[in-house]
């Protein structure tokens, strides 16, 4: 039972064309993730989900609702972290809370929601006092605080040190552990492949692919590399004669075993019967960084 | 309501947590009719001020110190830097709207201003014998059109910038001007006669605040010239007023 159905969204501005043909289906409980290059027209559609933009074009429902039409009912079921929003400097952590909790009808205790997002020694601290994460962290509370069936993030971690990144993914999976649906957007592979069930990526306003994340790499590139040095002598043909092994190659040295299933399974059966240990294994697998060149044809941030 | 009530109580802290925007708009204006009271000379009336003296002559500027800071310079540096800031796109997203917000900060201007007023009014009585408005009507009205006038400008001038520094730089020579013109500068019988003619016509309108406060009803002209100007800025403003 999706939660938010994208229908051939359409999104114009003045003569650009934002979002071309976008449609995804979010299932209840999932972290879905809108993962595509800058430009590509990712923001535009959670805008479009969470109310803020009118479509020109296609179908969005939330909960059955219509984010337009519905938006005073689905405000009350919908957080939204929205990027590069912020605070006044000297509303404190604790006051921000407080203020938005008094919006929602069902919010959750705000010394609560302080505590679980570490924000505990800071609740008398004002906004602008606190460090990027610690910000995120409160951007992220803010969304929460009102109970939502569905959480928009987005852009996340845009601007954290890796350790805060690190954190706010264990938040968020928390978050998620808690039953509320999240919808991601990301330009970060590693953050996309860590947290989301599934992901749409989106470029030049379409979707291109539209998987999990070992699904998308897979279906791009499903071939796997084995590198390593034998301990023995070894004849080629042992191994290229597998059927999951598609080529032998050697580099010096190593031998290079290319191929898909479970390939090293086969190689190191091979291996062992021949009392051959490989030393310096390696198995090299195409990442979600290689599917997502793959289908943008664009390098991905970072 | 419970939202507003949230919002409201908010940014009156925030507000007075910037020390110095309370400082200039309400205790300035008082300690100068302070200072300037307790030259005996200034109290004594004169020909020169209409058989007024000085501080009964001055003490509408005074006002119009607290009128200028509030209306066109607090509240558009206020909007426009929550607007730039994405603060009031934040607000959008929530089941409270924006527009509480606006309506908040609002409030903060008129309770400001009528804070003001009473204090200089209310001192002014009791320290330094500018007597109580002569035309309470007349005066409310002066005071409420100039207000609102004031206030106009300052949302147009919100509505029109997009960031925190242009608001400001259409926001601070707008404030000088009507300081200027309100006598706030230099003293109104110091200025040329064509000055002073058009600050009968600058919002707040000072020359409607004296009359009704020290002689009788204000001009109905000086009165009508605000409210246009409220109507012409105010539904500009409400034009082109963007959340984002």
């Amino acid at each position: 039972m999706p939660v938010i159905e994208v229908t051939n969204l359409h999104k114009r501005y003045g003569e650009t064309v934002a979002v071309d043909d976008v449609s995804f289906d979010v299932a209840a409980g999932e972290i879905f993730g809108v993962l595509g290059p800058n430009g590509a027209g990712k923001t535009t559609t959670v805008e479009c989900v969470a109310g803020l933009r009118v479509p020109d074009g296609g179908e969005v429902s939330v909960l059955g609702l219509d984010p337009r039409r519905d938006a005073t009912r689905l405000r009350q079921l919908v957080g939204v972290q929205l990027q590069e929003s912020q605070l006044p400097d000297r509303l404190r952590v604790a006051e921000a809370l407080e203020m938005y909790a008094s919006f929602y009808r069902d919010p959750t205790d705000p010394a609560r929601l302080i505590d679980e997002l570490g924000l505990g020694e800071k609740r008398n601290t004002p906004y602008q006092k606190l460090s990027g994460g610690q910000k995120q962290r409160l951007s992220i509370a803010l969304a929460l605080v009102g109970n939502p069936k569905i959480a928009i993030l987005d852009e996340l971690t845009t601007g954290l040190d890796p350790q805060a990144r690190r954190d706010t993914w264990g938040l968020i999976e928390r978050v998620r552990e808690r039953g509320v649906t999240i919808l991601l957007v990301t330009h970060f592979m590693e953050e996309a492949e860590r947290l989301c069930d599934r992901l749409a990526v989106i470029d030049k306003g379409r979707v291109v692919a539209l998987d999990s994340p070992t699904g998308l790499v897979s279906a791009v590139a499903p071939e796997q590399r084995i590198r390593f040095r034998p301990s023995a002598p070894l004849d080629d043909r042992l191994l290229a004669d597998l059927p999951q092994v598609s080529a032998v190659t050697r580099s010096g040295t190593q031998v290079v075993v290319t191929g898909t299933g479970d390939v090293l399974h086969a190689v190191t059966s091979v291996l062992a019967r021949n009392q051959i240990i490989a030393a310096d294994l390696r198995l090299e697998q195409a990442t979600l960084d290689d599917a997502f060149v793959e289908l943008t044809g664009h390098r991905p941030a970072e | 309501m419970h939202a507003f009530g949230q919002i409201l109580k908010i940014e009156t802290r925030l507000y007075l947590r910037d020390l110095a925007a309370p400082l200039i708009t309400i205790v300035l204006p008082l300690l100068l009719l302070t200072v300037f009271g307790m030259i005996p000379a200034l109290r004594e009336s004169n020909p020169d001020f209409g058989d007024r003296s000085f501080i009964q002559y001055f003490a509408p500027s005074l006002l119009v110190i607290t009128l200028a800071m509030a209306a066109v310079n607090i509240l558009p540096t206020v909007l426009a830097t929550y607007r730039e800031r994405g603060v009031l796109r934040r607000l959008a997203t929530t089941p409270a709207s924006p527009a509480a917000l606006l309506a908040a900060q609002l409030v903060i201007s008129l309770g400001t201003i009528l804070i003001s007023a009473v204090l200089l009014i209310v001192v002014g009585r009791l320290a330094f014998d500018v007597p109580l408005p002569r035309h309470p009507l007349g005066f409310a009205l002066a005071l409420v059109l100039g207000t609102a006038a004031l206030l106009a400008l300052g949302l147009l001038v919100a509505a029109v910038a997009p960031t925190n520094k242009s608001a400001q730089a259409i926001a601070v020579p707008l404030f000088m001007l009507v300081m200027f013109f309100g006598g706030v500068y230099l003293p109104r019988f110091m200025l040329p006669n064509f000055l002073v003619r058009i600050g009968d016509y600058t919002p707040p309108g000072v020359q409607a605040l004296l009359d009704a406060w020290t002689t009788d009803a204000p001009r109905p002209l000086h009165l009508a010239i605000m409210a246009v100007i409220a109507v012409l800025a105010g539904s500009a403003a409400a034009k082109l007023f963007r959340w984002e």
